[in-house]
């Protein structure tokens, strides 16, 4: 078995083909993509491959030391960064290839006229430990 | 007889201050009644002894003996502790109350208060409190074993008091509920255990009279699917009536003592909801008088922001947006009651917008969906009268 972070963002992801905001859906596509959400997370939870799903406000600093003694700097939110997490799904699957099927399922969800938002999610490997076995 | 769960969890605080009160350190004892606990549950098997209590405190004043032996021994120290255990009295409602008081130590976080609280005076399982605040149970466990040598150095002297404690057991009801423990519903059976032990302050009648009406609520305010149904829209008929004439039984009762305060006035402003059986039929203008009240105890820019709402229902949308003008800015969810009110005077394209920004700001997913939703009706109704 190996972890997967899926990774959906606010900024920084090539656009969707989808690409209508949520809020000028109809609400009765709204309704639909968040019971496809809900369905999906429920399916991998039954199949034994949800760890953890989690979603980011889009409000963020950030923050830096600054000495001995000195409270911590903080400084943004930056407008003009790039990458902007909106949250996460870990999974732990038993192959890439799953984790990707999987990723591509979560970006089929349904958006503006019911039709996938075909969404770009960033599918990054988890470091895993040294196994026991090397040679 | 069978004792179940919660009626076992009811016995916890008594057995642990009998331990305290001869003498155990809290922190071991505190693990001793938890060790009893779990004995009791494999040990009664079908039937409970005939005096559970004493059982209890039997079982957990042995293994209390138990870990102070070993603990010595570790330390190579001589044993001490008698084997029998003194005559110590029954335990009176002043020492359960005072555990109450300690496990609200001011000198303790709120998380920490209220897993200690969870523990030491519910009873719960270390599991069982990490599950319900989404946490690994090793975390929850250094935050209790830390909470109880925070207590045992900070001393008995100077617990907390009864604001404290009914500081902590809204928190606790204020997190709902989340893995296989309630904590609503634990959060109610603590203040109704504390109502019991407390005769002289009527704001804990008003704490759990506060929460009696919005638990019983709880079933029309949320679909299964976890979306919220705001209040105009909750299906009355579901509402549980039994809860909400307790809990309007338990107000009466408090504010007939004539010592107002915040918990009363909240629990006041919950009991004008639940008593109108149609949201037309609501005492807008009342609510805001309870309002009013309510700012001489906690003026907060949440509790202005609710004003808001009730002056725009009890006044119309002008006088709600006028009020909503002198709430802080950054006060959350002000969008979406600034989007509420703007729909409600018609500016539908302003609203649709306040709701879009809502969503964008929502604290949680649940009211994320639910403003995102707002803002996609009213972009169709636009649509349609384009």
């Amino acid at each position: 078995m190996a972890k997967y972070l899926l990774l959906k963002h606010y900024r920084g992801a090539p656009a969707p083909v989808n690409n209508v905001p949520m809020d000028e859906w109809s609400p009765d596509e709204v309704e639909a993509h968040i019971r496809f959400m809900n369905d999906l997370a429920a399916r991998l939870e039954s199949s034994g491959e949800f760890i953890d799903g989690q979603a980011l406000s889009p409000d963020g600093v950030w923050v830096r030391y600054d000495g001995e003694g000195r409270p911590p700097v903080t400084d943004g939110p930056f407008a003009e960064t790039k990458d902007l997490i909106a949250g996460w799904m870990v999974i732990d699957v038993d192959s890439y290839e799953r984790a990707i099927e999987l990723a591509g399922e979560l970006s089929a969800a349904p958006g503006a006229g019911g039709k996938p938002i075909h969404e770009w999610l960033e599918v990054r490997p988890f470091l895993t430990e040294r196994p026991t076995v090397t040679q | 007889m069978i004792v179940d769960a919660v009626e076992l969890r009811e016995l916890v605080p008594r057995v642990l201050s009998v331990l305290v009160s001869r003498g155990a350190d809290f922190a071991t004892a505190e693990d001793a009644v938890q060790e009893a606990l779990i004995r009791a549950v494999s040990a009664w098997g079908d039937e409970s002894p005939a005096d559970p209590t004493g059982w209890l405190i039997t079982v957990a004043w042995r293994a209390f003996l138990d870990m102070t032996r070993s603990a010595s021994a570790r330390r190579n120290r001589e044993l001490r502790v008698d084997t029998e255990p003194p005559a110590g009295a029954i335990p009176s409602a002043d020492d359960t109350l005072r555990l109450y008081f300690l496990c609200a130590h001011p000198d303790l976080t709120s998380s920490s208060a209220v897993a200690l609280t969870l523990r030491a005076v519910g009873g719960l399982t270390t599991r069982q409190i990490a599950q319900a605040y989404l946490v690994p149970e090793s975390t929850m466990a250094q935050r209790i074993s830390r909470a109880k040598r925070t207590v045992s150095r900070a001393g008995v002297d100077r617990p907390g008091d009864v604001g404290t404690v009914m500081r902590v057991l809204y928190l606790v009801f204020n997190e709902g509920y989340s893995g296989d423990v309630d904590l609503a519903a634990e959060a109610i059976r603590l203040t109704r255990q504390l109502a019991g032990l407390v005769d002289d302050d009527p704001e804990v009648q008003g704490l759990l009279a506060l929460m009696l009406l919005h638990h019983g609520r709880r079933r029309s305010r949320i679909r299964s699917d976890g979306s919220i149904v705001p209040l105009a829209d909750q299906d009355r008929s579901q509402w549980d009536t039994e809860l909400i004439a307790e809990g309007i039984a338990v107000e009466q009762a408090a504010l007939g003592r004539d010592q107002l305060g915040e918990y009363q006035v909240q629990a006041a402003i919950a009991a004008l909801h639940a008593d109108a059986p149609r949201v037309e039929e609501t005492d807008w203008v009342q609510i805001v008088e309870w309002y009013d009240e309510l700012l001489r105890f906690a003026d907060t820019p949440i509790v202005r922001l609710n004003r808001a709402v009730a002056v725009g229902e009890a006044d119309g949308a002008p006088a709600g947006l006028a009020a909503l003008a002198e709430v802080d800015e950054h006060v959350p969810r002000r969008e979406a009651v600034a989007a509420y009110l703007h729909e409600k005077n018609g500016d539908l394209e302003l609203a649709a917008r306040l709701y879009a920004n809502a969503a964008r700001n929502a604290p949680s997913l649940a009211e994320r969906d639910h403003q995102t939703r707002q803002a996609a009706r009213l972009n169709q109704d636009l649509q349609r009268h384009r």
